[in-house]
């Protein structure tokens, strides 16, 4: 079973109402793209925070990645809104 | 050198410390980032901007990519321009209007990379290092917007090629 970790920061983490969870999504999820469209199921807050993707960045490990890329089992999945430090 | 901390730093101290031994140095820039006190608030419910004062400011990060992308932004300055000593510090934690958030020092033989791989280590930081501000306003709590002039100001160090420092 593929297990990975993910991380929401700013107002995902307030939406979603956590920051860091360990998911087992299905075996046939094989992109950040698909994985995002099954996170939106686990909770009315997940699918507030994941409507609209243009307000949402991705990492995968720890560098960005966009909807097509791979994600396989291990994975460190961050989801943010665009940057604002500085 | 890169460090991301939550204490203040002292910019005359850090600027010492980096640039005392080296007499190749001919010019150092520094920039300091500090906490405004009036923000924008978006748009009020009539559709006018709106701006306030703000109480606080958190900083918010993802620790391990931020260093990550800070060290990398730095490389590509330091493959890009010919210096002789860089630092980024960011700061992360709760902040007040008039508190330091970011230091970036450049120094060089001469000004001109100097002060364009600053400007590029700020516009790189700011649209790709992983840091997320929080505003406590009079009107309430907010996330910070990115900014459209942000992502350009950054866009435009991507099309030009390695400048010389002469």
């Amino acid at each position: 079973m593929s297990e990975m970790k993910v991380l929401y920061f700013a107002w995902l983490r307030n939406k979603t109402g956590t920051g860091a969870e360990t998911i087992h999504p299905p075996a046939e999820i094989s992109t950040l793209g698909g994985l995002v469209e099954w996170l939106k199921t686990r909770s009315p807050g997940h699918a507030e925070a994941l409507a609209d993707l243009s307000m949402v960045s991705f990492a995968v490990n720890q560098e960005y990645a966009e909807a097509e890329d791979p994600v396989k089992s291990g994975d460190e999945i961050a989801l943010f809104p665009p940057v604002t430090g500085g | 050198m890169i460090r991301v901390q939550r204490e203040d730093f002292d910019p005359a101290e850090e600027t010492n410390a980096l640039v005392a031994d080296d007499h190749g140095i001919g010019g150092v820039v520094t920039f300091t980032g500090l906490v405004r006190e009036i923000a924008d608030l978006g748009n009020g419910p009539d559709g006018e901007r709106r701006s306030g004062r703000i109480n606080a400011m958190t900083l918010e990060h993802y620790p391990g990519m931020t260093e990550k992308m800070l060290a990398r932004i730095e490389a590509e300055a330091l493959e890009r321009w010919p210096l002789s000593a860089s630092l980024i510090i960011h700061r992360y934690g709760d902040l007040e209007p008039g508190d330091r958030i970011v230091f970036v020092l450049t120094a060089s033989a001469h000004r001109q990379a100097a002060y364009e791989a600053n400007m590029f280590l700020v516009d790189w930081l700011k649209t790709k290092a992983p840091f997320w501000k929080r505003e406590d306003a009079e009107t309430g709590a907010h996330w910070v917007e990115a900014r459209d002039s942000d992502e350009e100001a950054a866009a435009r160090w991507s099309a030009s090629p390695p400048k010389a420092a002469e």
